[in-house]
């Protein structure tokens, strides 16, 4: 009987936790770790060797989906839902962005933004797929959390003269 | 008299405390049911006529084939507009990746026809009323991972309660 109890309570509490762990994740902030070096040397520089960074996103932009160029954020893949990518707004709706590849010059759509990776070498982001959707994108990056040595908060970063808002 | 009146604050606080939890709990669980199972939500405007009335049906949408990449043609689904990621209007697949979609370009004042190809990833949404929808027509097809959920029970109003077919 007393056995019995004891499960009882640690399903409630396993459950319990569960849910305040979800919704914490979702609605205000998790932990997850970048992988490749797409974001060189924001996240995982080349003298990384203690293994991937792992970064602080939070969630609360997710209300109002206002963004600022140069903040770092999650978003889902366009062409695989199952996939997220961490990469920097460049451009924001209304703004002309230059591909650096071509002479051409883009304008963001209306409630769409233009990321990329700070290591154009080895990305993919808005140059292959083009502007993505805003409501693709799933949290902003603030700081690094993990390894020790690289704690710390996460610059925005601009470059002026890709961009110009006519 | 002292000790009497602490031993109230402390239960007094005890209580409080026991409620707020009890409250956290509720919403978490509420968050989790919202987020992961099912949702409520309300349509209106012109555009899935004669489907979902215009004044507004209050519908139970759910999230488990989204997430698990089931939706296929036909589904009535409810998508994050691209347009505005603050929006979620409600559509109906008319083709996923891979199809290709023939759509009127502008049913209105020609019977012009345009084919296209859905790319990887995306899906291709219109509206049952074509004459006033603002959907793939208008903006591409959309990146999957916009996908918020599939419409499947009508609550609102009462003598339309039931399944929302295919």
């Amino acid at each position: 009987m007393a056995s019995r109890y004891f499960w009882w309570n640690a399903t409630k509490k396993f459950f319990t936790i569960g849910l305040v762990g979800i919704t914490v994740r979702d609605r205000f902030g998790s932990i997850v770790p970048e992988r490749g070096n797409s974001m060189s040397p924001t996240f995982n520089p080349r003298t990384n060797t203690y293994g991937d960074d792992y970064v602080l996103v939070e969630k609360f932009c997710l209300e109002k989906y206002k963004f600022s160029h140069g903040d770092v954020v999650v978003f889902w893949s366009p062409s695989n839902h199952n996939e997220k990518y961490i990469k920097r707004i460049i451009g924001l709706p209304g703004d002309w962005v230059a591909t650096p590849y071509s002479s051409d010059v883009i304008k963001v759509p209306v409630g769409h933004c233009w990321v990329e990776g700070d290591n154009p070498s080895s990305s993919m982001d808005s140059r292959s797929f083009g502007p993505i959707p805003l409501g693709l994108i799933n949290g902003r990056v603030t700081h690094i959390v993990w390894p020790p040595q690289r704690i710390g908060e996460i610059e925005r970063t601009v470059s002026g003269d890709r961009i110009s808002s006519l | 008299m002292n000790v009497r009146s602490m031993k109230q604050w402390s239960s007094l606080v005890k209580e409080a405390l026991d409620g707020t939890f009890l409250v956290a709990k509720f919403l978490c669980l509420l968050h989790v049911t919202n987020t992961y199972l099912c949702t409520v939500a309300v349509t209106y405007g012109p555009s899935m006529l004669p489907t979902l009335s215009l004044t507004g049906d209050l519908v139970l949408a759910e999230r488990i084939t989204p997430r698990l990449g089931k939706v296929g043609i036909g589904d009535v689904v409810l998508v994050r507009s691209p347009e505005n990621p603050r929006k979620v209007v409600t559509k109906r697949v008319v083709g996923v990746e891979g199809d290709r979609v023939t759509y009127f370009v502008d049913p209105k004042n020609s019977d012009r026809c345009q084919t296209i190809l859905v790319p990887k990833g995306h899906i291709w949404i219109e509206g049952d009323n074509i004459y006033a929808s603002r959907d793939s027509r208008n903006f591409g097809a959309v990146p999957y991972g916009l996908l918020h959920g599939k419409l499947f029970w009508r609550v609102w109003p009462p003598k339309d309660f039931g399944p929302l077919g295919k």
